[in-house]
Formats: C-alpha cells, sequence, structure tokens
C-alpha cells in the first residue's frame, strides 16, 4: 500500500521562522497516498507549526509546500476544500444534536442540502445514534462524540485527513476503536495525517517521522527505523532519538 | 452564502439552549429598565413629614394643607412638643420636620415676618437637599399667594421653564442610558464571550481549517447579536415610552439609525475584546471592567462629565457610550435631525473603523 507513488503532500526545505525562534528548520518530506503517516515529535518541537502550515493557517517563511496539489501560498482556499481536520479535543459542539453537528460541518463546506441529508442519515445510521438523535451531545459518551467527531471530519469527502492528538485522554478501548475507524478511512482511500504522543499508536502507522527541535531527525516504516535504532519498541527509538540531540 | 446562513443558525441554537445567555439578552433588558424606571427614581413623591404647630391658627393650617396636598409629602404625625421631634426622627418613619413658629399669623400681620423651621434628616444629604427645596419652593410660592391678595405693588415673580423635561422625571434620563448599557453589556459582553467560547472548546480551529474565510467566520458570529441587540434596544424605547411616557420627539427612522450605528460599533468592540482573550471568563472580565464601569461612571450618564476633575472629562471622550447617549437625548428629547448630531456620529463611526481594523489585524496574527 505505502509503494504507491503518488505524493500527496510534498515539502522541500520548509522553513518557518518567529522572529529568531526557527520552528520548522528545513523540512522535506512526502506523504503518499492513502496512507497512514505518523507525525510524532516532543512537545515544541514543531508538530504543531507544521501542521498549521499543511493546513493552510499559516505561511511558510520559506520553501516549497504542496498539498492535495496546491500550493500553500497561494491555493489555501482548495487546500482546505481537500483536506479535514479533527482536533484532540473533538472540537463538536455540546449544545447541538448529533444530526445538527453533522449539517453544520456538512454546510460550511457548501455540501448541498440533498447530500447533507442522505449523508447525516448514513451516519447515524452507521455509528447507531439513532436513539440519541435528539439528544443533546454532552449526554453522549466519549467514544461516540469521538467517532462522531471523525465522521464529521470526513464529511465532505476530503483527500487528507488531519488528526492533532486525536486519542489522547481517551481509554485503551476508545483508542482501540478509534484506530480501526482509521484504518477504514484509509482503506477506502483517505490519507492519514496524525500526531501522537502514544509510541504504541506509532506503530499502527504505515510510516512516521521524528521531530526533534524543529527538524525531521528520523522517517521511515516503523519496523525499519526499530531496526536501524536497534530498539525492542518506537518508544525506545524516540527516547534514542531526544537523548542524541541533547 | 447558504455555508454562512448555517453557521448563523448554529449561532440561534447556542443563543436559545443557554438559559443564561437567554436570561440576560432578555430578562435583564426589562429588568433594567423596570428598576431604573420605578425603583431608582430621584423624583420626590410622597416623602413622610411631621409638623410641629406651635401656633395652630388659620394660617398654619392653610400652609400645612398646601404642603400636604402638594402630592410630595405625605403627613405622618403631628407633634405637641419639641422633644418629640428627635423622637420621630430616631423612628426613622419621617424624613422632614416642619415647625411653626407661636402665634405665626399675628406676627406675620402685625410685623410681615414670621418663622418656619425646616428640620430635613441628612443621613441622605441628596434627599435631604430636595426635601427642603421642595418645602421652601411651596413656601414661598404660599407667601406669594398672600401678598398678591393684599395688593403689594412691586413683586418680582420668576417663572421657570424646564425645557425638554418639564416635570423633571428622572425616567428620561434613565432610557438613553439604559438603552446605551444595555447595548454594551449585550452586544460586546455576549459576542466576545461567544467567540471565546469557540476558541476555549477548540471548535474554533476546525472553523478556521474549514473553507469558511475568517471575515464570514466574525460576521457570522455576531450577526445573531445584531438581531437580538436592536430587539432589545426597540423593546427599550417601547417600554420607556409606553410605561414611563418617555416622548420621542424625533425621527423614528433616525433613532434606528443611530441604534444600528452604536450596536456596530459595539460589535467591533466585542470582537476586539474577543482577540485579546483566550477564554470565556477573560472575556467576560474585560467587558465588565472595561466596558461597563466606564459606560456607567464616564458617559455622562449618572454623573456629567462637565463636573468631572480634568483628566477623567478627558477619559470621557473615549469613551463610546457618552457619544452615543448625546445622540440618543438629543433625537429623544429635542427632536433634533441629524444636521446636529453628525459630529457625534461620526465619532462613533471613527471608533467602529479603528477597533473593527484594530479586531480583524488581530484576528489575522491569531491565524499565524
Amino acid at each position: 500500500m505505502n509503494n504507491r507513488p503518488e505524493k500527496i503532500i510534498e515539502v522541500k526545505n520548509l522553513v518557518k521562522r518567529f522572529g529568531l525562534f526557527v520552528a520548522n528548520d528545513n523540512l522535506t518530506f512526502d506523504v503518499f497516498h492513502g496512507e497512514i503517516f505518523g507525525f510524532l515529535g516532543a512537545n515544541g518541537a514543531g508538530k504543531t507549526t507544521a501542521m498549521k502550515i499543511l493546513c493552510g493557517l499559516s505561511k511558510p517563511t520559506a520553501g516549497e509546500v504542496k498539498v492535495a496539489g496546491f500550493d500553500v501560498y497561494k491555493q489555501t482556499e482548495e487546500i482546505k476544500k481537500n483536506i479535514g481536520y479533527m482536533s484532540q479535543r473533538f472540537s463538536l459542539y455540546e449544545d447541538l444534536t448529533p444530526v445538527e453537528n453533522i449539517r453544520f460541518y456538512a454546510g460550511i463546506y457548501g455540501l448541498s442540502n440533498q447530500k447533507i441529508k442522505e449523508r447525516s442519515e448514513m451516519l447515524i445510521e452507521k455509528l447507531g445514534l439513532q436513539e440519541v438523535r435528539k439528544s443533546l451531545l454532552k449526554s453522549l459518551p466519549l467514544g461516540w462524540k469521538q467517532k462522531l467527531a471523525f465522521s464529521v471530519a470526513l464529511i465532505h469527502e476530503p483527500k487528507i485527513i488531519f488528526l492533532d492528538e486525536p486519542t489522547s485522554g481517551v481509554d485503551p478501548i476508545t483508542r482501540r476503536q478509534f484506530w480501526e475507524m482509521i484504518y477504514e478511512a484509509a482503506d477506502e482511500g483517505v490519507t492519514v495525517f496524525i500526531t501522537t504522543h502514544y509510541m504504541d499508536e506509532a506503530e499502527y502507522c504505515d510510516r512516521v517521522s521524528i521531530m526533534v527541535d524543529g527538524r525531521i531527525d528520523a522517517l521511515d516504516k516503523p519496523s525499519l527505523l526499530k531496526k536501524q535504532f536497534n530498539a525492542e519498541t518506537m518508544n525506545e527509538v524516540f527516547i534514542k532519538l531526544a537523548r542524541r540531540s541533547t | 452564502m447558504k455555508r454562512f446562513f448555517g453557521f448563523v443558525t448554529k449561532e440561534f441554537y447556542h443563543i436559545f439552549r443557554d438559559f443564561r445567555t437567554l436570561v440576560v439578552l432578555f430578562g435583564m433588558p426589562i429588568a433594567q429598565i423596570l428598576l431604573f424606571g420605578f425603583a431608582i427614581n430621584t423624583d420626590l413623591k410622597d416623602a413622610s413629614i411631621a409638623i410641629l404647630d406651635n401656633s395652630k391658627d388659620e394660617m398654619t393650617r392653610k400652609l400645612s394643607q398646601k404642603i400636604i396636598s402638594s402630592g410630595y409629602f405625605l403627613l405622618k404625625e403631628n407633634l405637641n412638643t419639641t422633644a418629640e421631634i428627635e423622637k420621630s426622627f430616631q423612628t426613622g418613619k419621617i424624613k422632614e420636620v416642619i415647625i411653626f413658629q407661636e402665634d405665626f399669623e399675628k406676627r406675620f400681620m402685625k410685623d410681615g415676618k414670621a418663622s418656619v423651621q425646616i428640620i430635613a434628616d441628612a443621613t441622605d444629604p441628596n434627599n435631604a437637599n430636595l426635601f427642603v427645596n421642595y418645602t421652601s419652593g411651596i413656601i414661598n410660592n404660599f407667601q406669594q399667594e398672600l401678598m398678591r391678595e393684599q395688593k403689594v405693588p412691586y413683586l418680582i415673580t420668576p417663572e421657570v421653564r424646564l425645557r425638554y423635561n418639564p416635570e423633571m422625571k428622572s425616567v428620561f434620563m434613565f432610557v438613553p442610558g439604559i438603552i446605551t448599557i444595555l447595548l454594551m453589556l449585550v452586544c460586546a459582553m455576549m459576542t466576545s464571550i461567544s467567540i471565546a467560547r469557540e476558541k476555549e472548546l477548540g471548535t474554533m480551529e476546525v472553523l478556521l481549517v474549514s473553507p469558511l474565510k475568517p471575515l464570514q467566520i466574525l460576521v457570522g458570529k455576531v450577526l445573531p447579536y445584531v438581531l437580538l441587540s436592536f430587539i432589545n434596544a426597540v423593546t427599550i424605547i417601547m417600554l420607556g415610552k409606553w410605561v414611563f411616557g418617555m416622548p420621542i420627539t424625533g425621527s423614528y427612522m433616525l433613532l434606528l439609525f443611530v441604534t444600528i450605528v452604536f450596536i456596530i460599533m459595539v460589535l467591533s468592540l466585542g470582537i476586539f475584546i474577543s482577540t485579546v482573550s483566550n477564554n470565556q471568563m477573560t472575556a467576560m472580565l474585560i467587558s465588565m471592567v472595561g466596558l461597563l464601569l466606564p459606560t456607567i461612571l464616564l458617559s455622562g450618564f449618572v454623573f456629567p462629565t462637565e463636573n468631572m476633575p480634568l483628566i477623567l472629562e478627558w477619559l470621557s471622550y473615549i469613551v463610546p457610550a457618552k457619544w452615543f447617549i448625546i445622540i440618543l437625548k438629543s433625537v429623544m428629547l429635542k427632536g433634533l435631525g441629524i444636521q446636529y448630531i453628525w459630529k457625534e456620529l461620526l465619532v462613533l463611526l471613527g471608533m467602529t473603523l479603528f477597533l473593527l481594523m484594530l479586531g480583524m489585524k488581530k484576528f489575522k496574527i491569531r491565524l499565524e
């Protein structure tokens, strides 16, 4: 699956500076169509900055960045239409019902009324939310909210979905279920770009990159990384990398 | 456009599903106008007094009668000795005692001079002043009538006329003030809180990643509050008119127009506040301390700014409410047209433009 040549995210020599501080120091990497790409790094390593640039929220200081074939300098509008985004806080409205949430997000992505109706019915059924379709979101258990948030982020059929630490603060069973949804989406051809704190989750990715101090210090399949660093787990890889830099 | 409409719909859900928001939006305007109108009434009405009549003749009886029937005072008790004065003040039942000298009528007829003593409870100085002034007014009036009967040739009678609020009703002063304060509160506080809430919950990130433009997000958040604030303003004007008999002598169209200008101005302020605060608590505190207090204290609503120390007077020039209150009073009470208020209107528009630009710039910087 990850041998597919089609690049969906191309980053060449990306630099982002805030004054004197260099948040992204010459990043170069590609993400291929349909893969699950793990974007790892300690807090403050520059993950969020890079992700903001990829989402079209922020402009690079230098370098070439293309997302879904569009340039981040000029075509942020097109990029935004082609990506989905879910943050660790689920980003749904607690005082709206599941259907209202779906409709709202489908609406701001400009889906037609007909399509919104179809999609929301389909989603409600798929997620088994029929009984709670009229209750406010705050009354639903966390796991359901998370699933709904993920589905909502995919409502406009984006080519890439960005997940910003989607599983932090979630119990292991829910995390497991969530990864099943991620795999399902990847199977349908959606490229998944995910940041995470959990090193065991890094093992689930097709490829991972590890950022340290604004640079990408390692990028490969988890199995190859482990071999390269002579480590048992991804956690070890991460620790070895972090030590090397200090 | 459809996207935008969906956004506004969502905002209305937020408003109508949050009990607290509803109370602030709709309960408060009505409660405030009724409170200000009825409770905080500085007009004198039925103040309790006592009379110690040491003379008990025709003239003192007439004068007492005149005072009591004026509508301003209510006779609580008739005292018989000086010792009782202190006692009745101490019970707190009365605010003022009027004492007539012995042989009041006789002295008056003989010497053309007789004295009345007015003792007021000055624990509340403003009120005491008011009682004394009203009482003296009535007594002067009485005296003039007597003199007229006796045909004293030279007499100057000042005829006072109070323009625009002849009965000096305090409601006339409060209604423009309340409209201003409520618009400040509802527009600035509620919008800044609602934008800060999206930031706090992390939904703002998602909105920013969506194809919606920042301007669309801001306008979408703000528009429902424009509508609701406008309804509020109209409600208060109506209440003022029908419940308190406040006249609206100027043009209604102009009144609505200036209200909308002010609403937009306050919304820009709300947007600006939301860009500098990261959560609802901060937004609320900034709105409360930074907006509400200056609006009440420095707008000329309660205290005339002309009498303030120079620094405060200068400060009051940057309080938008000051200008709006001037405009409201001119239009509502004086019935002036736009040619008399364009300067104040320009000040408001200038402030709006400045705040909007500042807010948009800050909002964009935050995206970086």
